[in-house]
C-alpha cells in the first residue's frame, strides 16, 4: 500500500508540475506578458516597473524557475484590478463555488442513480430506451440553456424562484440543477453498466433462484456492489463541475469562482484567470489521486495490478 | 451484408442524422435561404415577439435588442457553430491521432513523454483551459479553432494510442515491418484503418461537445465577435432580456440544443454499433 501510495503521489506530483509549466508558456504565447499582467489603463512607468519585477531581461528559464517557485509558495500575485493579494480574492470566492458544486452533486446523485438503476432493471423494454433518451437529453443540454429556461420559466413567469444572485437556499436550486443535470447523465450511465455487470454474475443468480425479489437484491446486493464506480466517478465530477461553474455562475450571477473568472477576463485581470485555472487544474489532479487511493482501499486488486 | 443489414433491422434511427443533415444544409446554403440580412438593423422594431411584421416581412421568430431578425440570424449562427466544430474536430483529430500512434507504435521515451504531455494536458479542465488560451491569444474565428483544437486533442491521442497498442504486436503488423515498411506507412495504411471505428465514435461525440465549448465562449464575450451572428452570443443577449424578450434565448437555446443532441446520438448508435461489431 505505502508503494502504491508513493507512485501515484509521485505521479501526481509530476502532473502538478507539467500543469504549472504548461500556464508559464500559455502566459507567453503572446509574447511579452506585460500587456496581459497589466490593465489598460497602466502608464509607462507601471509598464517599466513590471518589466524589471518580472525580470524580462533575464533568460527565460530564469523566469520561468522564477514562476515555478512562485507558485510552490502559494503567491499568485498581486491583482492590479481588485488591488489585493490574488490568493485572497480566490479564496473569499471559493466557499459560493463549493456551495454550488454541493448542490449539483446533490441533484446529480439524486436523480441520476435511480434513474441507472431503473435503466440496468428495466433492460430491453421501452422504458429503458426512453430514459435513456431523458439521460442523453441532459448530455446535451447547454447549460446556460437550460439556465436562462429556468429562469424565464420559474424566475419570470411563475415567480417560485429568485432569478439569480445568492443567499438563500432558494437561490441555490435553480444553479444546482442547471449544473448538476450533465453530472446526472453521467451517473445514470455508470449506475445501470454496473448494476447490468452485477445482474449477469452468479451470486445475482443464486439470490433469485432462492426466490430473493427484486427491491431486496436491489437493496443488499446490486446498489452496495454499484457505489464503487460512483464514488471514484464522483472525485473526477467535482473538476467537471468547478469548470461548468464557470458558465452557471454566470447565467445565473452568481458570485463564485466561475462569474470571477469572466469578471477578471473582462478587467484584464489576466493573474486572477491564471490562478483560477492553476487551481482548477490542482483539483483535478488532487481528485484524480483521492479517486485511485479511494478505489485502492475499496478493491484491493487494483494495487496489485499496478507495476511498482 | 449481414452487418448492414442487422444496422437496418435493429432500427438505426434515422432522425438523428435526418436532424443533423438539415442543420448543415441550413448553415451552408443560409445566404440563399434567410428572410432578410442577418445584420440588418432596424431600431423602430427592437425585441418585437414572434409574428411581428414590419418593412414587408414578418419576424417570424421577432427581433433582437437591435431589431435584426432571429431567424436569419440563427440559420447564420449555425455556420458558425458548425464550421468551428468540424474544424476544430479535424484539427484536434489529426494532431491526438498522431500523437496517440506513435506513442502506441514506438514505445519507449517517445510514448513515455508524449503520454505524460496527454496527461498534463487533461488534468487541466478543458474550458478553464479554453479560457486562459483565449484571454492570451484573443478572440476570433481562427484562435477558437486553434484554442479548441490545443485543448481537446489529448483525447484522441489517448484512445488512438489505446488501441495502437493493442494492434502494434499482431501478426500482420510485425509482418508489413518486417518486409521494410515505414513507420508512417505502418501507421496509415496498416493500423489507422483498423481503430477508425472507435476513433469516429470520439469524433462524433466531441463534435457536439465543440458546439458548446464554441457556444460557451461566445456566451461569455470571448468566442466569434458581434457582428457575426453566433448562438452563444444570442443566447448572451438572451439572458439579459430575458424578462422583456424570451424568444431570442429560447430559439437560439433550441438550435444549439437540436444540434448537440444528433450529434450525440448519432455517436452513442455508432458506438454501440461497434461494440456488437466485436
Amino acid at each position: 500500500m505505502f508503494r502504491f501510495l508513493l507512485h501515484r503521489g509521485g505521479q501526481a506530483l509530476v502532473a502538478a508540475f507539467g500543469v504549472v509549466t504548461l500556464v508559464f508558456f500559455i502566459q507567453r504565447l503572446a509574447g511579452d506578458p506585460t500587456a496581459l499582467l497589466l490593465p489598460e489603463t497602466a502608464t509607462q512607468a507601471d509598464i517599466e516597473s513590471m518589466r524589471t519585477s518580472l525580470g524580462l531581461d533575464r533568460a527565460l528559464w530564469v523566469q520561468y524557475l522564477d514562476f515555478l517557485s512562485d507558485v510552490v509558495r502559494l503567491d499568485l500575485g498581486q491583482s492590479f484590478v481588485q488591488n489585493a493579494p490574488v490568493l485572497e480574492i480566490i479564496l473569499s470566492r471559493l466557499p459560493q463555488t463549493l456551495q454550488l458544486a454541493a448542490g449539483a452533486l446533490v441533484v446529480a446523485l439524486a436523480i441520476g442513480m435511480p434513474l441507472g438503476l431503473l435503466m440496468a432493471l428495466t433492460r430491453g423494454r421501452l422504458v429503458s430506451r426512453w430514459i435513456m433518451g431523458v439521460v442523453l437529453a441532459c448530455q446535451s443540454m447547454p447549460t446556460f440553456w437550460s439556465g436562462i429556461m429556468m429562469i424565464l420559466v420559474f424566475g419570470v413567469w411563475l415567480k417560485w424562484l429568485p432569478p439569480s444572485g445568492t443567499g438563500t437556499l432558494a437561490h441555490l436550486v435553480m444553479p444546482s440543477i442547471a449544473l448538476g443535470l450533465l453530472s446526472l447523465a453521467t451517473y445514470a450511465r455508470i449506475v445501470r453498466s454496473a448494476v447490468i455487470d452485477e445482474l449477469g454474475k452468479d451470486y445475482v443468480r443464486s439470490a433469485r433462484a432462492r426466490g430473493v425479489g427484486t427491491g431486496r437484491l436491489v437493496k443488499h446486493h446490486l446498489l452496495r456492489n454499484s457505489l464503487i464506480p460512483v464514488i471514484s466517478i464522483t472525485a473526477l465530477e467535482l473538476s467537471q463541475l468547478l469548470a461548468g461553474a464557470v458558465i452557471v455562475e454566470t447565467v445565473f450571477a452568481w458570485p463564485g469562482l466561475g462569474l470571477l473568472t469572466v469578471q477578471s477576463i473582462a478587467s484584464r485581470d489576466f493573474l486572477v484567470v491564471q490562478a483560477v485555472v492553476l487551481i482548477g487544474a490542482f483539483v483535478t489532479i488532487g481528485a484524480n489521486l483521492a479517486a485511485d487511493i479511494l478505489y485502492s482501499v475499496v478493491d484491493p486488486r487494483v494495487r496489485l495490478t499496478e507495476p511498482s | 451484408m449481414a452487418r448492414s443489414m442487422s444496422l437496418v433491422r435493429t432500427g438505426l434511427s434515422w432522425w438523428p442524422a435526418l436532424l443533423l443533415a438539415t442543420l448543415v444544409l441550413f448553415a451552408v446554403f443560409a445566404p440563399w435561404i434567410v428572410p432578410v440580412d442577418p445584420d440588418r438593423q432596424n431600431l423602430l422594431g427592437r425585441l418585437k415577439p414572434p409574428g411581428f411584421e414590419a418593412r414587408g416581412h414578418v419576424f417570424w421568430l421577432g427581433s433582437d435588442e437591435l431589431g435584426r431578425d432571429v431567424l436569419s440570424r440563427l440559420i447564420y449562427g449555425a455556420r458558425v457553430s458548425i464550421s468551428v466544430a468540424f474544424l476544430s474536430v479535424a484539427l484536434s483529430g489529426v494532431v491526438g491521432v498522431s500523437v496517440g500512434m506513435l506513442a502506441g507504435y514506438l514505445r519507449g521515451t517517445v510514448e513515455t513523454v508524449l503520454m505524460r504531455l496527454v496527461d498534463i494536458f487533461l488534468s487541466i479542465p478543458a474550458i478553464l483551459l479554453a479560457i486562459i488560451t483565449v484571454a492570451v491569444l484573443g478572440p476570433g474565428f481562427i484562435n477558437v479553432i486553434l484554442v479548441l483544437a490545443l485543448t481537446r486533442w489529448p483525447r484522441y491521442a489517448r484512445v488512438a494510442y489505446g488501441q495502437t497498442l493493442a494492434l502494434a504486436d499482431r501478426p500482420f503488423v510485425t509482418l508489413a515491418r518486417a518486409m521494410g515498411a515505414s513507420t508512417p506507412r505502418v501507421l496509415f495504411t496498416h493500423i489507422l484503418p483498423n481503430i477508425a471505428g472507435p476513433l469516429l465514435v470520439v469524433a462524433t461525440l466531441e463534435f457536439g461537445l465543440m458546439v458548446l465549448f464554441e457556444a460557451g465562449l461566445s456566451f461569455l464575450g470571448l468566442g466569434v465577435q458581434p457582428p457575426t451572428a453566433s448562438w452563444g452570443s444570442m443566447l448572451s443577449t438572451g439572458r439579459s432580456y430575458v424578462a422583456s424578450a424570451w424568444w431570442i434565448a429560447t430559439f437560439a437555446g433550441l438550435a444549439l440544443f437540436l444540434l448537440v443532441l444528433s450529434a450525440n446520438l448519432i455517436g452513442d448508435r455508432l458506438s454501440d454499433q461497434i461494440g456488437k461489431g466485436r
